[in-house]
């Protein structure tokens, strides 16, 4: 636990406390927390800025029968969405979007295997499983990517990321992460935009694997 | 002086009594802030009170989830408050990180339930010596209004300056931690 040296830094925590966070990144930072009591003491502040500026906001007046309304269903009973806890080294907002259920890997080659968890037009969230000594083809990308380690470690130009470490990369970064021997490497990954592979090969089947 | 704010204690007394005075309090002190703030952050009126609405129960129903040895209680609503909003805009499940539980025997600790009153109310102090255009820029930053690009990129946002005075529970939060392990 007290191992990780790469933490969220305090712009995206900001951003994911005011929800401004697109939904593969709010995922990537909530499982951090999941597994960092210091990213969690540093969120719970800025939540406490928010709550602080929430109890200065004007009152705007309410509807005169919006208390009544909210009494009545006090007592009512109420449909509680699944939690899904964490499951091996899965955090729980991970198990969340994969409804409980173990990842599916599909094959993108070299022994690399990924499962998708959410795509949609505000980005992707995968999960990589790269064996030891294995590369992530390499690539520089279109907009900001997070990477979370869930087991084992990876290396690249910026340095080393062991279970719970977080890396940022954004448009300028072009790398090539390696895991490093030992265990297979999992990891937690969302991008904003698809990523640029920098040879040619794993260019032309991007379409296909959507990595 | 050091007291546990009013609202804290009304919230411990929803969570530990089910207390429905106490209730109507926060719901009377909160309720017209929440619809100001998710009318602020652009949601129309109708359903910013179907929000409060929301954002209430919640209060009520999650009441147990709360820990005043970590954060105040405006904390807490502030979050669940964001999160019901983006549901609403988005139609998504915001991400939200594992529940810390405490161990069923853990006795409240007053010092450090007034310690984390008291460090809300140096904050409160903090943000109130802002310059007009600092605040208005924190303000839109919680309020939701900027992008992560532009939170990173505001010049003399001082969000780092006013994180760091704020200590909270992460000694309570480490103490906790090893009772789950
Ligand atoms: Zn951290
Ligand atoms: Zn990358």
């Amino acid at each position: 636990m007290s191992a990780i040296t790469h933490h969220i830094p305090d712009h995206l925590l900001a951003a994911y406390a005011a929800g401004s966070l697109d939904f593969p990144f709010a995922m990537v930072v909530a499982a951090h927390v999941s597994m960092c009591l210091e990213c969690r003491a540093a969120l719970e502040a800025h939540q406490t800025i928010g709550g602080t500026l929430l109890e200065e906001v004007a009152e705007t007046r309410i509807s005169a029968g919006l208390k009544d309304k909210v009494f009545a269903q006090l007592d009512a009973p109420v449909r509680e969405k699944p939690v899904y806890p964490r499951s091996g080294v899965f955090p729980g907002p991970v198990m969340q979007a994969l409804k409980g259920k173990p990842p599916r890997w599909k094959t993108v080659g070299m022994g690399v295997r990924q499962c998708i968890v959410s795509a949609s037009e505000q980005g992707t969230a995968r999960l990589l499983y790269i064996p030891g000594g294995r590369a992530v083809p390499d690539h520089s990308h279109n907009g900001l990517e997070l990477t979370l380690v869930l087991q084992g470690s990876f290396s690249d130009e910026t340095g080393r990321y062991g279970v719970g470490d977080l890396e940022v990369a954004d448009d300028d970064l072009e790398h090539t992460p390696i895991a490093d021997e030992g265990d297979p490497c999992i990891c937690l990954a969302a991008t904003d935009a698809p990523l640029r592979f920098s040879s040619l090969i794993p260019r032309l089947v991007q379409p296909f694997i959507r990595i | 002086k050091a007291e546990i704010s009013q609202q804290t204690l009304w919230m411990l007394e929803v969570r530990d009594q089910r207390d429905r005075a106490a209730f109507a309090n926060l719901f009377d002190f909160f309720a017209p802030r929440l619809k100001g703030f998710v009318m602020r952050s652009g949601t129309p009126p109708n359903q910013a009170e179907e929000i409060v609405q929301e954002v209430m129960l919640a209060v009520w129903r999650k009441a147990e989830q709360f820990d005043p040895h970590r954060a105040p209680v405006s904390a807490w609503i502030y979050q669940i408050a964001r999160n019901r909003q983006i549901d609403h805009l988005r139609r998504e499940n915001r991400p939200v990180p594992e529940e810390l539980r405490e161990d069923p025997g853990t006795e409240p600790d007053a010092s450090q339930i007034l310690a984390v009153d008291q460090e809300a109310a140096h904050l409160k102090e903090a943000l109130s010596s802002l310059k007009p255009d600092q605040r208005e820029i924190i303000e839109q930053a919680y309020f939701g209004e900027l992008s992560h690009q532009d939170i990173s990129s505001k010049t003399g946002l001082p969000l780092g300056t006013i994180k760091s005075r704020i200590r909270l529970g992460l000694e309570r939060l480490r103490h906790e931690l090893k009772g789950m392990r």
